[in-house]
């Protein structure tokens, strides 16, 4: 079977969740090898061992205060070290915007085809990987594959459920990469860490909360119910815009896309800018005054009334039942 | 200082979107209009000629004839000149495909900075920017929040889910931003009297050196084997709150095994 390779996203060698996920879709159509960049492998083997990567290729070199350029050479002195784009069955990236700018030079790099934002990926009937991803906002489902080079496909976090599969003693291949003096061209010159909200990352989230205008810019009753549900709190543009929220919360088509089990939209009308970013959520709640808004069209229940009496009310509820 | 601005030109999202038999987009008889992503871009180019003076912003799209309604906007609302690549060849081609020919475009021009939107607002992907810089050698400065441009060096700030970076790059370079970045401005009367005597260059794949193989449906390294629509969601319960619509919600979740 042909390797498939797996860039792993992690924090210092924790991994995400959506690595897990990208280790389980590659085994249904090849074997999964995991791509390490940066410091931290110690902490991380266990979890690509667990997940069933039996090949880990480690890059030793700083690419760390580098855009994404420095990733994508690193991929591509990966792809040569397994025995160039021929011998693989695939390449997995996660698709963050990040994710998605290191795939699109990696095609240009290896003359490959590109697929980005995939919600499914099953081996096709030549055992070459075939895909699923919505367009135009979600209203339609394209099912596609790559015809040239090595398929590279980006893959949207919640798109798997993770399934161990455990490797006792994976390869180790370090791979050596010096950045080229373009790669470092562009260079990471500041860091200001973002005070952490301690909630759940609103792209891998099973459960959101959003707020939109109806809030007038006052998020207590949407974190209050949040918490109640374990849920990330996202936001509308328009309560973004207004800035009553910071813009890494924004759901929408030039915010986040997700997709939970369960998104609650509070005093969201529902423009089409904000459906783009949820309407594939399993299951959609809304709470809104006005009885015309769109989004109740995409609710599978909903609440006519106001945020500020709903949410409290069963922010109560949720506790009173979890005890 | 000259800056490149690359625009798309977009169907409308409010139209009911169609596919042709060939799986693109059906365009015949839908409103188009420049990519309100795009906005921002030019947006941004035409404050940086102005505080800068002594500048050109020159808008390039690659699209059907009627993509020339894109670079007209962009003109309208200030950029000097515009560049339309327009041939039959390009229809169906990938993202790969769109960097290559807006690559060889770009090649044609004289440029300090190339600005882009952060992706299209009808297929979304973002990865033209990348791909941009991969052909043309440069480095890459994507999803600005702001910008400066001070002594040859890009400087922006974009923002992460746990941090807010700095990161400056050498020019040239092409940056992309973001909707945060400013306040797209409205064309004045004056500016769509103006633009109508702005040039506007149309080139053909032949002008450019590509050869109509590299493009279009056939040469795209990817294919698409089937579009669905979404079967629409089922309509839901929705009730009016009377003084218990927490408590209904909450059994409704309960009722879903969602609490």
């Amino acid at each position: 079977m042909s390797q498939i390779l797996v860039l792993v996203d992690h924090v210092e060698g924790s991994v995400r969740k959506t690595t897990t996920e990208l280790l389980t879709i590659a085994r249904r159509f090849g074997e999964p090898a995991a791509v390490f960049i940066g410091p931290g492998y110690d902490q991380a083997a266990s979890t690509l061992a667990e997940f069933g990567a039996t090949t880990v290729y480690q890059v030793d070199g700083v690419v760390d205060d580098y855009l994404v350029l420095a990733k994508a050479e690193a991929l591509a002195a990966v792809v040569e070290a397994a025995g160039g784009a021929g011998a693989l069955g695939g390449i997995l990236i996660t698709s963050t915007p990040e994710g998605k700018e290191i795939a699109g030079r990696l095609a240009v790099k290896l003359s490959s085809g590109i697929i980005t934002d995939a919600v499914d990926v099953q081996a096709g009937p030549d055992g070459a990987p075939t895909t699923r991803q919505g367009v135009f906002a979600g209203s339609f489902v394209v099912t596609a594959r790559v015809t040239k080079g090595v398929p590279i496909i980006t893959v949207k976090p919640n798109s798997a459920a993770p399934e161990p599969s455990p490797v006792t003693a994976p390869t180790v291949t370090p791979v050596p990469v010096t950045p080229s003096s373009l790669a470092t061209a562009s260079k990471i010159v500041e860091r200001r860490p973002k005070a952490k909200s301690g909630r759940p990352d609103l792209s891998e989230a099973a459960y959101i909360v959003s707020g939109g205008r109806g809030t007038n810019g006052d998020f207590t009753a949407v974190e209050a119910f949040a918490d109640a549900l374990g849920a990330a709190v996202g936001a509308s543009r328009a309560a973004v815009d207004a800035g009553w929220y910071p813009h890494s919360t924004q759901v929408g088509q030039t915010g986040k896309q997700v997709s939970p089990q369960l998104y609650v939209a509070a005093g969201i009308s529902g423009a089409i800018q904000h459906r783009a970013g949820m309407q594939t959520s399993k299951t959609i709640v809304a709470v809104n005054k006005d009885r015309e808004a769109p989004i109740f069209e995409l609710a599978d229940f909903g609440v006519v009334g106001d945020l500020f009496a709903v949410l409290p009310q069963a922010t109560e509820e949720v506790l009173k039942r979890k005890g | 200082m000259k800056i490149a601005v690359c625009v798309k030109y977009v169907p409308d999202a409010q139209a009911d979107p169609r596919f042709a038999a060939d799986h693109t987009t059906d365009r015949a008889g839908v409103e188009g209009h420049l990519s309100e992503l795009d906005e921002y871009a030019v947006e941004e180019a035409l404050k940086i000629s102005e505080a800068q003076g002594d500048s050109t912003v020159t808008v390039v799209t690659v699209g059907p004839g009627q993509a020339a309604d894109a670079v007209r906007k962009a003109l309208q609302m200030g950029a000097d000149a515009g560049v339309h690549v327009v041939d039959d060849a390009v229809h169906g081609s990938d993202a790969l495909a769109t960097s290559l020919v807006l690559a060889k475009a770009l090649g044609k021009l004289e440029y300090d900075l190339v600005l882009t939107g952060m992706a299209s607002t009808d297929g979304v992907m973002g990865v033209v920017p990348a791909m941009l810089a991969e052909r043309l050698g440069l480095p890459q400065v994507t999803y600005a929040g702001s910008l400066e441009v001070s002594g040859g060096t890009v400087r922006i700030q974009r923002e992460g889910d746990t941090s807010t970076e700095v990161v400056e790059a050498p020019l040239p370079a092409v940056v992309s931003v973001t909707d945060q970045i400013n306040d797209p401005r409205y064309p004045s009367f004056k500016g769509i009297m103006a633009a109508k005597k702005k040039p506007v260059q149309t080139w053909s794949l032949a002008d450019l050196g590509v050869a109509a193989d590299e493009v279009g449906a056939s040469a795209a390294w990817s294919v698409v084997d089937g579009i669905t629509a979404r079967p629409p969601r089922q309509a839901g319960e929705i009730v009016t709150d009377e003084g218990d619509g927490g408590q209904k919600l909450v059994a409704f979740l309960a009722g879903a095994k969602l609490v």
